[in-house]
């Protein structure tokens, strides 16, 4: 019985993930993309966890979850901010 | 995104996805791979981690070109950035909430990060995740509006982003003096110098991260 429900936890996980891939991909709002992909990471780390790597997950979650979103959060802003100057200009 | 290049981007990733899931289903069943060796050699690593005496003792010296490619990225960035003094974001002043957040969180996310590197030694830590659980905190300081200060920005910033490396190229560099090889720690002391290295790579790690953040030079006081 545990097995089964394992499996069926295990299928839920690998079926976000590929969504979650596919519409950060796919979206044409760039905000959007990242915040996506931000959950991605954090959905690719508990499946690390449960393929017992622990690390691994820890690894993801902190560096690319959380400081590669914020870095291309950033990135985001000061694309923003640069189109808005051309547009003034 | 148009129709065609959308079809031909699903096209080229379903083809990628077929040919890992090949090579995934015919994986051999039991693949031995270097686990043995590396459980064989534990008693002479300094740690009981096994993911942390690969990565800090059998394979150092990857560990240590890796911070050398975190220090190499940071001064990319600089490069391609100059430093200004007009703020390249402009940050809404912090609201209450955030700043109370903020002092609520600051000495959690130290105390999380020195214990992901103290438990590193013995369980899944290290000194990676440690780092960036500080860059973490330092980049939630960034958006509450905290800047380093001029008198910081300069020598003792730099000092603080060459310490890993430079912690570790000693380290590598004294266990020559007394005839080992390149990175080979004595048995004795190898648990206190890959802590002594976690360490000192933890700090520059948190502070490379966060100054990668940032984007551009600190404005410093000296005049250049």
């Amino acid at each position: 019985m545990k097995e089964s429900w394992l499996f069926a936890f295990d299928l839920m996980l690998v079926s976000t993930l590929l969504w979650l891939a596919w519409r950060a991909l796919a979206t044409p709002d760039l905000f959007k993309g990242i915040v996506l992909f931000i959950a991605f990471g954090l959905v690719l780390a508990l499946v690390w966890v449960r393929l017992d790597a622990p690390d691994v997950a820890l690894a993801e979650a902190a560096i690319g979850a959380g400081l590669t979103g914020a870095l291309l959060l950033t990135t985001l802003a000061k694309l923003g901010a640069k189109s808005r100057e051309h547009e003034r200009e | 995104m148009n129709k065609a290049s959308s079809i031909l981007l699903f096209t080229v990733l379903a083809a990628l996805a077929v040919a890992l899931g090949y090579a995934v289903i015919f994986l051999p069943e039991q693949a031995e791979g270097l686990a043995t060796a590396v459980s064989d050699q534990m008693g002479n690593s300094g740690v009981d981690h096994s993911v942390t005496a690969v990565l800090l003792n059998f394979r150092g010296y990857d560990t240590l070109l890796e911070m050398a490619v975190l220090l190499l990225a940071l001064i990319g960035v600089w490069s391609l950035a100059p430093q200004s003094r007009a703020e390249t974001i402009s940050i809404p002043p912090a609201s209450p909430v955030l700043l109370a957040l903020f002092r609520l969180l600051i000495p959690l996310m130290i105390l999380v990060a020195g214990y992901l590197l103290w438990v590193g030694a013995h369980a899944p830590g290290g000194a990676f995740q440690a780092g960036a659980v500080l860059a973490a905190a330092g980049v939630l300081a960034l958006l509450c509006g905290k800047r380093l200060e001029g008198r910081l920005a300069g020598w003792p910033l730099r000092f603080g982003l060459v310490l890993g490396t430079a912690m570790f190229v000693a380290v590598a560099a004294a266990v020559m003096v007394g005839g080992a090889h390149l990175l080979q720690y004595p048995l004795e002391w190898a648990g206190g110098l890959i802590l002594l290295i976690e360490a000192a790579a933890t700090f520059s790690i948190g502070v490379t991260l966060m100054a990668l953040f940032f984007g551009v030079r600190p404005i410093t006081d000296q005049r250049p």
